[in-house]
């Protein structure tokens, strides 16, 4: 298969420039002759909706929620990264580049990531324009924070809610979009295939949740903005809701599936409570910047934090990297975390959780700073777990969080199937291995209102207008996603889909998880196929389509997420080296840390699909701005 | 513990519904107040019985997705949350609870606790939005704004859309969940040239979709799991004075 990133030539600064420049134009008239379907309308797809409506293009938007407002980007809470050096310390383009590749762990694209910096201060202005109230210092300006494996202060944040008003940002774009009937926006319908003509992605077929109609939708182009499929472990900081189906239908007619191994464990959520448990939640990171990160030194001590004198606390991020101390970036936290449980340090009843401590910078501080910064979140934690943490440290745990993996893109965000283009966590392009703090905000913003509306022209521009919806392909795609509802509702098992759900949650914890290996990959590869046939078996969906039902549409997406699940495991075992989030147990250093092998594995494995197996491409990875070093936060 | 729920069934918004009950038992104080409704669904799933639909997503607080009354009030007894952080310890062993969806003419039901706000949305694209174009913003330092200003901004833009404000009010109203927008903007130097607009065209589409008027009893606020204050109301009917009559 030929696959081509198409980055563009020339110096890395000028790539992008370059590059708008050389990309073909839709002529203005032209545009409203050409209908381009979003599905999902979280950052990226409202962003993109609304940026192409606003150039002209006909745009029809598609929602399994009843908003474009409950989109799971709502539940960033951290910051956005820009690099604006409004603080004067040291930051610019370069170095925010610079520290996504190294935080990444070199296993991203130099150019998107380039390009990514680049447009990270624009997103700021747009949503600074737009009413997003981010955190203002008494002058005025914006305030910013340091974040997450960064060393200068380039986060901007809305206190505890970033996500939150970036969303309401995006979606007040898009609902202007609406009223001029530029957008036209269906909640409530879920993507269930795409439609492909002659190689080219044309049209979707949807569900009506509501009603249970199956309609398809012709589109001179499809862009999905669909999000992360953290859901396959069940348990997780994601929406109940997200899920990979959108992806997965896509890959499955002919879209590479980019890196599906690498998921990140995000070090600071709230720990497990019981077997009932429907999903984790995220405590940001931010609060890493002044929470201080402790187990006892003694195993297996049962003792009250409080009781515990400070010279029997081991603070052991800054312990073991003092340069970084409690910063270092996510995959380290995690990993170390679970290290620490594992050797019988953890705390709390289920042993599963180390301490976030705030006493010393409430003692330095007062209490009414540290709830004006972090408020929302300690109210959150206490609403949880009823513990106040003013008074008494919190307990945390990684939980996975985000999938840096995602369906493969050029530089154009377009699949290798023509006219399909992938945005915001959705592709796999720019965190390589292991996402930064405050970066998924910023790439899903800039993918929608910087850089789609302008490369989706250049493939429009080649395109005659106005797909034939008459095409028997649509037809096609109507009958075989009514077959496999119908397939689905007429098993009539014994098990839920919840109870399948967790079962393959626990397989993909246990063996695809923190920390992978030879033994427990394989492992995974004999168990999900079994899972699959219990599911085509046992599972009892109750109901019919035509109604609102809610297990219908669970287990349709279980179905994909099993499929998922096989390639992942596939993907981590093919990958024999360590590196960000991906940790094979074979390959660490002396000290613990990831080992990568840059000779044989600095690549992006992109997967075919296959029935039988799927078949790996690799895309080198070229570096020619920055040097491949070893991450050391020491 | 055991808690015994009287839930509203009802299969469409065409049909009729009716209170069934449930009695649950081995739930324990931590677990949340969906999860305990997860875990009858899976009984009613075994038993093939068509399990309770009810809205949710981020099991966090923050998407607004969520939302039944409990005993009478939205969002169920405690203040400044969604259901979905509403857990078990909450409540006692033994305790009977009434789970009902949102109730208000503009908010049809579409199953079970599910209803359609879809009316949200059409106010918001009446005018929730500053017209700004993609590309083209100046620096975002060229317009300092007041720490104070930037604040009363934020705190009016933390709403998350749920409707609690609407099914707590006796009238119905939509004022709280209308004034937060109004108001977010009305703080910012970037929203006052389509301020007057803004107050005419959603109180318009507002009072379009059915909403009651606000008699004043705040409720909306004491069920706001954002806690936004009845200020914005206040706010928005001055502006409404000075700018709603040429209409």
């Amino acid at each position: 298969m030929k696959f081509n990133a198409n980055i563009p030539q020339g110096p890395l600064a000028s790539k992008w420039k370059q590059h708008k420049f050389d990309l073909k134009l839709v002529n203005p008239a032209n545009k409203k002759k050409y209908t381009v379907i979003v599905v999902g309308t979280g950052l990226a797809g409202a962003s993109a909706a609304a940026s192409m409506a606003e150039l002209g293009y006909n745009v029809l938007a598609f929602s399994y929620h009843e908003s474009p407002r409950r989109a799971h980007s709502i539940a960033a809470q951290g910051g956005i990264n820009a690099a604006k050096n409004y603080q004067n310390d040291g930051d610019s383009t370069f170095r925010l580049f610079y520290d996504t590749i190294k935080g990444g762990d070199y296993r991203s694209r130099e150019a998107n990531v380039y390009r990514l910096a680049e447009l990270s201060g624009n997103i700021i202005d747009q949503c600074t324009a737009q009413g997003v109230p981010f955190a203002r210092e008494y002058g005025g300006h914006l305030a910013n924070r340091s974040f997450g494996g960064a060393q200068v202060s380039r986060t901007f944040y809305a206190r505890g809610q970033t996500g939150q008003q970036l969303l309401l940002g995006s979606y007040s774009a898009l609902i202007r979009q609406m009223h001029l009937n530029k957008v036209k926006f269906f909640p409530r319908h879920e993507m269930l295939d795409l439609v492909k003509i002659n190689g080219h992605a044309k049209g979707i077929i949807t569900r009506d949740l509501v009603t249970g109609e199956i309609k398809s939708f012709a589109g001179d182009a499809v862009v999905l903005a669909t999000g992360g499929y953290g859901n396959v472990f069940y348990l997780s900081t994601n929406a109940m809701a997200s899920n990979v189906t959108a992806s997965w239908r896509a890959h499955r007619k002919g879209a590479l599936f980019a890196n599906p191994s690498f998921t990140q464990i995000h070090p600071t959520c709230i720990p497990v409570s019981s077997d009932h448990q429907s999903k984790l939640t995220l405590m940001s990171e931010s609060l890493r910047n002044d929470g201080r990160v402790w187990v006892p030194k003694k195993k297996n001590d049962t003792r009250m934090p409080n009781e515990i004198p400070e010279s029997e606390r081991d603070y052991y991020l800054e312990r073991l990297y003092p340069s970084f101390g409690n910063l270092v970036p996510r995959d380290v936290a995690s990993r170390r975390a679970k290290e620490m449980c594992d050797s019988g340090f953890g705390v709390g009843d289920t042993q599963l959780a180390v301490y976030l401590d705030f006493k010393d910078v409430i003692t330095k501080q007062g209490e009414d700073w540290v709830s004006e910064k972090y408020g929302n979140l300690f109210d959150m934690y206490k609403q949880i777990t009823g513990f106040n943490p003013y008074d008494t440290p919190m307990m945390i745990y990684p939980a996975v969080h985000y999938t840096m993996g995602g369906l493969w893109v050029d530089y154009n965000l377009m699949s290798n199937l023509e006219g399909l283009h992938i945005l915001g966590e959705a592709n796999f392009s720019d965190h390589g291995a292991n996402r930064l703090g405050a970066s998924a905000l910023m790439q899903g913003l800039a993918d929608g209102y910087f850089i789609l509306p302008y490369t989706i022209g250049n493939y429009l521009s080649k395109q005659t207008p106005q797909a034939d919806s008459s095409n028997e392909a649509y037809q096609q795609g109507i009958d075989s996603a009514s077959n496999r509802i119908k397939q689905l509702l007429l098993i009539k098992g014994s098990k839920s889909v919840d109870d399948i759900h967790k079962e393959l949650g626990k397989v993909m914890w246990d063996n695809v998880g923190m920390s992978r290996s030879r033994e427990s990959l394989t492992k995974a590869l004999e168990l999900i196929p079994k899972i699959k046939k219990d599911f085509w078996d046992n599972v009892n969906v109750p109901g019919t389509n035509l109604e609102l039902n809610p297990e219908l549409e669970k287990a349709g997406r279980l179905a994909d997420f099993i499929d998922l699940g096989e390639l992942m495991a596939r993907d981590a075992l093919q990958r024999e080296e360590s590196c960000g989030g991906h940790f094979r147990l074979e390959h660490q250093t002396d000290e613990n840390e990831a080992k990568r092998d840059d000779d044989n594995f600095s690549y992006v494995a992109a997967w075919e699909h296959n029935d039988k197996e799927s078949v790996l491409h690799k895309e080198d990875l070229a570096f020619e701005n920055v040097k491949l070093g070893t991450r050391s936060y020491k | 513990m055991r808690i015994n729920f009287k839930i509203w069934r009802q299969a469409s918004s065409t049909e009729t519904g009716n209170f069934e009950t449930y009695v649950v038992e081995n739930i324990l104080k931590d677990m949340s107040f969906f999860e305990v409704i997860d875990m009858l669904n899976n009984s009613l799933i075994k038993k093939n019985k068509s399990p309770i639909a009810f809205d949710h997503d981020c099991r966090e607080g923050i998407c607004g997705t969520c939302g039944v009354v409990i005993n009478g009030r939205a969002h169920g007894p405690l203040k400044g949350v969604a259901t979905c952080q509403v857990h078990m310890r909450s409540f006692n062993d033994g305790d009977t609870l009434v789970v009902e969806p949102w109730q208000a003419k503009s908010f049809p039901v579409i199953k079970d606790l599910v209803v359609d706000r879809t009316p949200f949305d059409r106010i918001m694209e009446s005018g929730g939005y500053i017209s700004v174009r993609t590309g083209g913003a100046p620096d975002a330092n060229s317009i300092p704004i007041s720490k104070n200003n930037a604040d009363e901004a934020f705190d009016s833009a933390t709403c998350i859309g749920c409707g609690a404000c609407v099914a707590a009010c006796k009238n119905s109203s939509a004022m709280l969940f209308v004034s937060s927008k109004i108001n977010q903007y009305a703080q910012l130097p970037q929203g006052q040239v389509e301020h007057p607009e803004r107050v005419q065209n959603m109180v318009a589409q507002m009072d379009l979709e059915g909403f009651g008027s606000c008699t004043n009893t705040g409720a909306c606020e004491a069920e706001c799991p954002k806690e936004i204050s009845v200020d914005n109301i206040i706010k928005l009917n001055k502006a409404y004075l000075k700018y709603g009559n040429n209409r």
